[in-house]
């Protein structure tokens, strides 16, 4: 046998490095399409940013799908919860919140069987329950509290989602206020349609009448003063198509980390 | 070779969650103990400067603009570039006999006398002599090690306690280390060590002969050219 030369093992190397390139590249375009097909791949996964989200969404699938939120007892509640929240300034809210928001509507459209409106009385007197769990704001403050609601699975049973659906986007009465959440999170047992707080009524400093709740995610994705909820396959028709509102000022739309 | 790339592609994480973890901070420079804490709440501490949001009381009449957004998009990027990038090393280091040879310390440094030796040297600001440029010492190693082995893991276990969903499936994560504010901030502290560490590992390279030590570090030729690292 011949000794290789140096430049027989540079090409050696060469080619090796260039076939590793090339497995790379098939391996990650493969990957990309099997996260695509599994619904692993977050709406706001272009940009320069898109791979650490799309990272961070698939990994959180992946390990936490079913995962309950850390719940607290009733001693740990932070004794002074912060209304982080001004009342929307808007004629209809302070004409809503004058009486008592009785004929405050809650719309569901989209992909379910049965579409309506919801009066907050309807939501009331589904099956209530009770969750004393953190809110963890993106900036890095939090605070522990109980908070009281139907659980949105619930509602989602009652007008009945079609099968094809993937994501529910829920709004705010305050204009360019809106999010989604995936499937998992949607029927989560702790995501809640929350209209009570710590023994009583939600404040509106806190979102009344209606606030989604969603303790597995950052604050911004509990989105406050919730009238109406479309259910759909494609987030590509909201917005700019990036899931929420978030990702148009920059931050992502999954709010798990 | 590859010590060298991983070297580069990870100095680089490094200054990109250094610069986006501080403007996270900016958005709340106030830090707590325990599970909760908010601007109702008594902090441990507070960075005097002004925030980047109005509700938070800083003494000061004017907020920053906000650059939370873009900072968690490149915080959590770059932590899965360190994270994914750290795991070729560490497994080409344990494999490749890296850490064996160059990193634990050799038998015959661990005495007194060759420890207060270097620790002499050290303290005199003594250059290196030329065979040192082809190993490290007995504390470069052992604060390699430290870096390596325990502040970069504690590093990303703080990080990933302060997730709500991480901890969701991995409670543990958080109550081990006394609550979710407990972990924001020995994540802080960690980051003004691994500072600290970055200051004199730069000043040693300074002591060193700067342009040499570069040059060893990315071309992997040290004085003797014939050889590489």
């Amino acid at each position: 046998m011949s000794q290789s030369s140096p430049g027989n093992l540079s090409r050696r190397k060469l080619i090796r490095t260039g076939l590793a390139a090339a497995a790379g590249v098939v391996g990650v375009g493969a990957a990309a399409r099997l996260a695509k097909s599994y619904g692993l791949v977050p709406p706001d996964a272009g940009g320069i940013y898109g791979i650490g989200e799309t990272l961070n969404y698939t990994a959180y699938r992946l390990l936490t799908r079913n995962s309950m939120a850390r719940e607290f007892s009733r001693d740990q509640i932070s004794k002074r919860p912060l209304e982080n929240e001004l009342a929307p300034p808007s004629e209809e809210f302070k004409r809503l919140q004058a009486a008592g928001f009785a004929d405050w509507r809650l719309a569901v459209s989209g992909m379910v069987d049965r579409p309506g409106e919801f009066s907050v009385a309807q939501i009331k007197s589904y099956p209530s329950r009770s969750q004393i769990t953190e809110l963890s704001c993106e900036e890095g403050w939090t605070y522990i509290a109980e908070w009281v609601g139907a659980p949105l699975s619930h509602l989602l049973e009652v007008v009945g989602v079609q099968p094809q659906a993937k994501y529910v986007v829920y709004f705010s009465i305050e204009p360019d206020w809106w999010d989604s959440i995936d499937m998992a999170d949607a029927f989560h047992p702790q995501t809640f349609l929350a209209y009570g707080m710590n023994g009583g009524a939600l404040s509106v400093g806190n979102g009344a009448p209606l606030r989604m709740r969603v303790p597995r995610q950052l604050g911004y994705k509990s989105v406050k003063f919730i009238n109406r909820i479309v259910v759909t396959d494609d987030l590509k028709k909201f917005g700019k198509g990036l899931g929420s509102e978030a990702p148009e000022t920059g931050y992502a739309w999954y709010a798990g980390i | 070779m590859l010590v060298r790339v991983t070297h580069w592609i990870m100095t680089l994480c490094f200054f990109a969650l250094l610069v986006s973890g501080l403007e996270i901070v900016v958005s709340h420079p106030r830090f707590y103990w325990g599970e909760t804490g908010n601007v109702l709440t008594e902090p441990l501490f507070r960075i005097p400067m002004p925030a980047s949001r109005h509700l938070v009381p800083t003494g000061y009449a004017y907020t920053l603009p906000d650059q939370n957004g873009w900072s968690r998009y490149l915080h959590f990027q770059s932590a899965w570039v360190l994270v994914l990038i750290g795991l070729v090393y560490a497994i080409a280091g344990l494999f490749g006999g890296h850490f064996r040879k160059n990193l634990i310390p050799r038998k015959s440094d661990l005495s007194w006398r060759v420890l207060s030796k270097e620790i002499a040297n050290h303290l005199r600001f003594k250059r290196p002599g030329a065979e040192e440029a082809w190993s490290y010492n007995v504390l470069q190693r052992t604060s390699y090690l430290v870096v390596i082995f325990v502040m970069f893991p504690l590093m990303i276990w703080t990080g990933l306690a302060m997730s709500p969903a991480f901890v969701a499936s991995f409670p543990w994560t958080v109550i081990l280390l006394g609550g979710r504010q407990s972990a924001r901030t020995i994540h802080f502290f960690l980051t003004i060590a691994l500072v600290l560490f970055l200051l004199v590992h730069v000043l040693m390279v300074f002591l060193a002969g700067f342009w040499g030590r570069m040059r060893a570090m990315i071309t992997g030729r040290a004085d003797r050219p014939e050889e590489r690292l």
